[in-house]
């Protein structure tokens, strides 16, 4: 693999799979299926390519791996430079295996406009895969921000009724705090004369700056997670939002709060993350009651699963934010994990949209005697949502509330709270859907699931099996990059402890 | 390769039954699974001689399941003594049931589905009692949780089946609350999870304290005190019993496996397996025992006045598991598994002769719609007879009786033998639950049996017993309900007790209830036989003497009446603490939270605030963006602004 630039192949890969549907012409029907096996193809080879990642990907050292570094503005001191650790390969082999799936889900659901479509989610691969990879500021900032442009018009254009508020709605939450996120990237090139993240990673900045510049980052991030109270605009872009442009959104881009808390506010602001960690604790703590108890008053499915969204990233930003190891990497499996599981729960509803064109759970009841295949999956989903054991939400949640517990009982005791809410509104919902009689004439014929939705679904499944009763697959990816990140943490933290207080004593005198 | 078989069979007619059903068809779903079943149930007579009798306890580590940091599990199969007499017990009830079932779910659509729960139920459960580790016990917990959840709404056109398997769920999870603090804490405290690694690690932790919510609490009463709030739920004691007898939802193979005879012993097995930990816990013990005497009690006086045939036999249950725990709390662990296995035999063997009654009359549970079937079911009606004396415990004192004579007794014995306020409390306690034992099972045989049909006469003629392949699970399992007490008494807590039970149960040598059992005084022994007798005598006495009586009493007392009939108003109680709040609150947080304070206050409203000013300024535009993006803007700096004050201050 030495001297392959697999990375930016992967990255880029989507990108020339858009421009080549571009280009094709003929009749629209035409068009529209070779969109769609362009774009399965392009993601099916680029999924194949991230595997050998995977495959190759040195367990044994903390350094970020298949580096690629090339000058781009010189001048300014501004590379390009590509690389992924243990922290985020396993986040780009989630984007590569959502894709084809997206593309798939999408098969006979979108008619319209097909071919800009599968372009939207190519380039949508690439700014995801880029975002994971980048190991530049400015290079990061671009492809982070750049998602938004196909996902705006992702929900803009293929959305439902009230799409263009719910559109505008999510790409202003978004871009407000990322202007902060720009002035913060501004001030740290001027503080350290580069971009280079891992150059930054080592260097120290004074405790007061640490503060601002962890905000900054944190307006971005917290909204993107979403935290609450900024978790408002989820739900709407979730409802509006076409089934794929859902999947995509509460499986990847969710993640990418939480993956720049640990890449960014971690490892460079030490002790404001150590400062702010009370302050992350009680918004994650709302976070999972009060989004839970809001998720059992929903009446719209995509609602409901975008709340419990909302309650599984607080148990996140805790893991995270606990700096142990068992927090951090059970933080990092429950964000795989509900990428996972967020996908298919969205896919299982997009497949009664697709047959009923309402996602109000009233429409449905009793699905179980026309769809036993469709209960099944639904059944198994809902499990891994409620982090039943064997399944890979369990391992999330466990190892995030073990990490919590050693550090303060009370956000341990109040976030274990979450795993009784959320068995009420899964149940809840799953049996106002699935189960009773069937006495809906609309739904007397309705079909169960066919072949290419079964197809959508079994990697889904298999990976929740998987991560729940092998996660070691998952979690030996993850040690030396978290138990490194762990020890440049509490160096800081302890080097510090004086400057700390100082640092304190300076935000007091203000 | 026997030891990993016995535990993996069921999974694999799980998988067989449930994936293949459409190609196999009803026939081939049931011979696969109860194939397999009864294959692990011989395995396991063989597991249990190697094990229990021949000593050779051991641990098979299959593969990692965690590794972060310092905590590490294993996929593990634990096989001592204790878990060989649940492994034994639980696959040999298991076997029969599932055989039974073929006969009572005859031409029910779902059978392929029904067989395949039925296994995998038993899978968990065989995880369960074999688990080496916290993290293993608490997947066969959860699994056998949601395999009570799928079967109890088994029937999901029901309305009740959906709500009963709902709240089956989440009051388990209520439990399951305290459960997972309490791994979490043994976490903390031993830096692992392994039962034989923690086990050996306690002694050196007495005293120990953890902080906890800003307390600081001895830490072993505190992880105790947690882990049996986990056992509390799934064994259904006070406070969280709610859910047991809506489970009678379910259908009846159902109630007597995994409602009777199994899954709601796993919280008794929990804590004798926990031994160890609970013995250097004297706080913890106390507890149990007060909790386990009160719900044998509590629960006891609520199944007296029941209609529902299966919700008495429920009702019971909670009742016997109360006993088991009491037995528990004053150390006497061995004779809370005697109770448990001997339980096991005639509580199945009396949920399944009820299930034979309901099945006779076309799924009629009421009892006061029942009576005068004992010419017609002439094979139920003995089995349930010997249900009912072995649960009454009735024998001939020193000399020999059913088996819930010896486990009943040895437990009642145990409680007098700790010479504590909490031994007394549950002595007494347990000699007031053995009448009402005694009356709510012979009312429920009078009522069901005796006295004039009360079902339509079309309904009587209908009535036939039921065939073969129920009678003779029906049979065995009398058989077990006769000789099993006798036959373990003297391993299971006689002189043998020490040898038989090796290291897989700890009583410190201070705790001598049980030892002191055998030293009672003759009156301690033949109690509770007098008032089991008491309790029938009582029983023929308002239902076949003086039929009239039951209404008159009611009608007297009815207060009482009433309190017992609405099983004192725990239901009404829990919907208006938490459930009816928790939907208030969702609404309101949803509506006002969202809708009207941050969306209104955020963005919406600065959006139009500012709309509004421009629109006064004459200069409007369209410039959503500047908008939005200003009114995220002052509320971060505002959010921000008051924690950095509210930090620094």
């Amino acid at each position: 693999m030495e001297g392959w630039p697999i990375l930016s192949l992967i990255t880029f890969l989507p990108l020339a799979g858009a421009a080549f549907i571009m280009v094709i012409r003929g009749e629209p029907e035409v068009v529209a299926q070779n969109a769609r096996s362009v774009a399965l193809w392009t993601s099916l080879i680029t999924l194949a390519l991230s595997l050998l990642i995977w495959i190759n990907f040195d367990t044994t050292t903390a350094a970020f791996q298949f580096e690629e570094k090339a000058a781009w503005m010189p001048e300014f001191n501004i590379s390009y430079h590509m690389g992924v650790d243990g922290i985020s390969m396993l986040f780009v082999l989630l984007s590569t295996l959502l894709i084809p799936i997206c593309v798939l889900a999408s098969w006979a659901a979108i008619q319209t406009r097909v071919k800009e479509y599968m372009i939207a989610f190519l380039v949508l691969e690439t700014f995801l895969i880029g975002t994971f990879c980048a190991l530049d500021l400015v290079t990061f900032y671009m492809f982070f921000e750049g998602v938004l442009i196909p996902m705006f018009i992702i929900i803009g254009v293929w959305g439902g009724p009230r799409r263009v508020y719910s559109a505008f709605k999510f790409f202003l939450f978004t871009l407000t705090g990322s202007v902060l996120m720009l002035l913060a990237i501004l001030f740290i090139y001027f503080e350290t004369g580069t971009t280079d993240i891992p150059t930054i990673m080592r260097y120290t900045f004074a405790p007061e700056i640490q503060t601002w510049l962890w905000l900054a980052f944190f307006a971005s991030f917290a909204i993107k997670l979403p935290m609450w109270p900024m978790h408002t605009w989820l739900p709407d872009a979730h409802v509006e939002a076409p089934t794929a442009g859902s999947v995509v959104l509460a499986a990847v881009l969710l993640k990418f709060g939480a993956y720049g808390f640990l890449r960014f506010s971690l490892p460079m602001f030490p002790e404001a993350s150590v400062f702010f960690t009370p302050f992350i604790y009680s918004l994650s703590i709302v976070a999972i009651i009060y989004t839970s108890l809001v998720a059992l008053a929903q009446e719209d499915m995509k609602k409901l699963i975008a709340y419990s969204s909302v309650a599984h990233m607080g148990f996140v930003t805790i893991g995270i934010f606990t700096a142990t190891t068992q927090g951090i990497e059970g933080a990092l499996i429950q964000m795989l994990s509900h990428g996972v599981i967020s996908a298919a729960l969205f896919l299982i509803v997009g497949v009664v949209y697709d047959r009923m064109h309402s996602h109000l759970i009233e429409t449905y009841g009793g699905l179980v005697h026309r769809m036993p295949v469709y209960a099944v999956v639904f059944m198994v989903f809902v499990l891994a949502a409620v982090g039943l054991p064997g399944t890979s939400g369990f391992v999330g949640e466990f190892l995030i509330l073990i990490g919590v517990f050693q550090v303060n009982s009370w956000v341990a005791v109040l976030a274990t709270t979450g795993i009784i809410l959320s068995v009420v509104y899964m149940l809840w919902l799953y049996r106002r859907v699935i189960f009773g009689e069937l006495v809906k004439e609309e739904l007397m014929h309705i079909m169960d699931l066919n072949r290419r939705e079964m197809v959508v679904f079994a990697p889904l499944i298999g990976v929740v099996l998987w991560m729940g009763i092998y996660p070691s697959s998952f979690l030996d990816v993850m040690h030396v990059s978290v138990a490194n990140l762990i020890d440049h943490y509490e160096v800081a933290r302890a080097a510090s402890e004086g400057a700390a207080s100082e640092g304190a004593a300076f935000l007091a005198a203000r | 390769m026997i030891y990993v078989a016995v535990v993996l069979l069921p999974l694999a007619g799980a998988a067989i039954a449930g994936l293949s059903g459409p190609w196999i068809r009803d026939r081939g779903a049931q011979v696969v699974s109860c194939g397999s079943v009864s294959l692990s149930a011989l395995l396991s007579i063989f597991i249990f001689y190697d094990v229990a009798i021949g000593g050779n306890a051991r641990v098979i580590e299959l593969f990692t399941w965690f590794d972060s940091g310092d905590l590490k599990a294993s996929w593990a199969l634990k096989f001592d003594t204790l878990s060989a007499v649940m492994v034994l017990t639980v696959s040999m009830v298991s076997a029969w049931i599932h055989i039974y079932a073929i006969g009572y779910m005859a031409g029910d659509p779902g059978i392929p589905r029904f067989f395949a729960y039925l296994n995998l139920f038993t899978f968990f459960m065989l995880i369960l009692v074999t688990a080496e580790n916290f993290l293993q016990l608490f997947f066969g917990w959860e699994g056998v949780g949601l395999l009570s959840y799928l079967l109890i709404g088994f029937w999901y056109d029901r309305p009740a089946a959906n709500a009963a398997s709902i709240k089956a769920f989440i009051v388990n999870r209520v439990g399951d609350f305290g459960f997972t603090l309490g791994i979490l804490g043994v976490f903390v405290l031993f830096g692992s999870l392994s039962f034989d690694l923690v086990f050996a690690a306690v002694p050196d932790k007495v005293g120990t304290t953890l902080n906890f919510l800003g307390m600081e609490i001895d830490a072993l009463t505190l992880v105790c005190l947690l882990l049996f709030m986990g056992a509390m739920g799934k064994s259904a004691q006070i406070l969280l019993h709610t859910w047991l007898p809506d489970a009678m939802e379910g259908p009846t193979p159902v109630s007597a496996l995994i409602h009777a005879a199994t899954m709601v012993t796993a919280g008794v097995f929990l804590v004798v397996r926990l031994s160890p930990m609970f013995e250097y816990a004297p706080i913890a013990l106390a507890v149990v025992a007060v909790i386990g005497a009160t719900t044998a009690l509590v629960t006891a006086t609520i199944g007296l006045v029941q209609n529902d045939i299966k919700r008495v036999i429920a009702y019971s249950t909670c009742s016997q598991l109360g006993y088991m725990f009491f037995a528990v709390g004053v150390s006497a662990y061995p004779a809370a598994i005697f109770h448990l296995v001997t339980h096991a035999y005639f509580k199945a063997l009396l949920f399944l002769g009820s299930g034979s009654v309901i099945h006779a009359l076309a799924g009629e549970q009421d009892m006061r719609k029942m009576g005068g079937m004992w010419r017609k079911l002439p094979v139920t009606y003995a089995v349930m007879w010997i249900g009912g004396l072995a649960l009454a415990g009735v024998g001939i004192p020193f000399f020999i009786g059913f088996a819930g004579y010896y486990s009943k007794d040895i437990i009642l014995g145990a409680a007098w033998g700790a010479h504590s306020w909490v031994g007394t409390y549950a002595f007494w306690l347990g000699i007031a639950t053995a009448v009402l034992t005694a009356f709510y099972s012979w009312r429920l045989l009078f009522l069901t049996f005796h006295g004039s049909p009360r079902a339509d006469a079309r309904v009587m003629a209908q009535v036939r017993e039921a065939p073969k392949v129920m009678t003779i699970p029906l049979g065995f399992l009398a058989l077990g309900a006769v000789v099993s007490g006798g036959i373990a008494y003297s391993a299971f807590v006689g002189e043998g007790m020490a040898a038989f039970w090796g290291d897989s149960i700890l009583i410190l040598d201070s705790n001598t209830a049980l030892l002191e059992a055998h030293q009672a005084p003759p009156w301690v022994v033949v109690l509770p036989t007098v008032m089991a007798v008491a309790g029938i005598a009582i029983a023929w006495l308002m239902y076949i003497r003086r039929p009239e009586l039951p209404r008159r009493l009611a009608g007297r007392f009815r207060a009482v009446y009433l309190l017992l009939y609405r099983k004192w108003y725990f239901d009404e109680i829990y919907d208006r603490l938490f459930v009816f709040p928790a939907n208030d609150l969702g609404r309101g947080f949803w509506h006002s939270g969202d809708g009207a304070v941050i969306d209104g206050v955020g963005p919406d409203g600065i959006a139009r605030a500012a709309l509004n000013l421009a629109r006064r300024a004459g200069r409007l535009q369209t410039g959503y963006v500047y908008h939005y993006a200003f009114a995220m803007l002052i509320g971060v700096v505002a959010f921000v602004t008051w924690y950095l004050y509210a930090r620094a201050g």
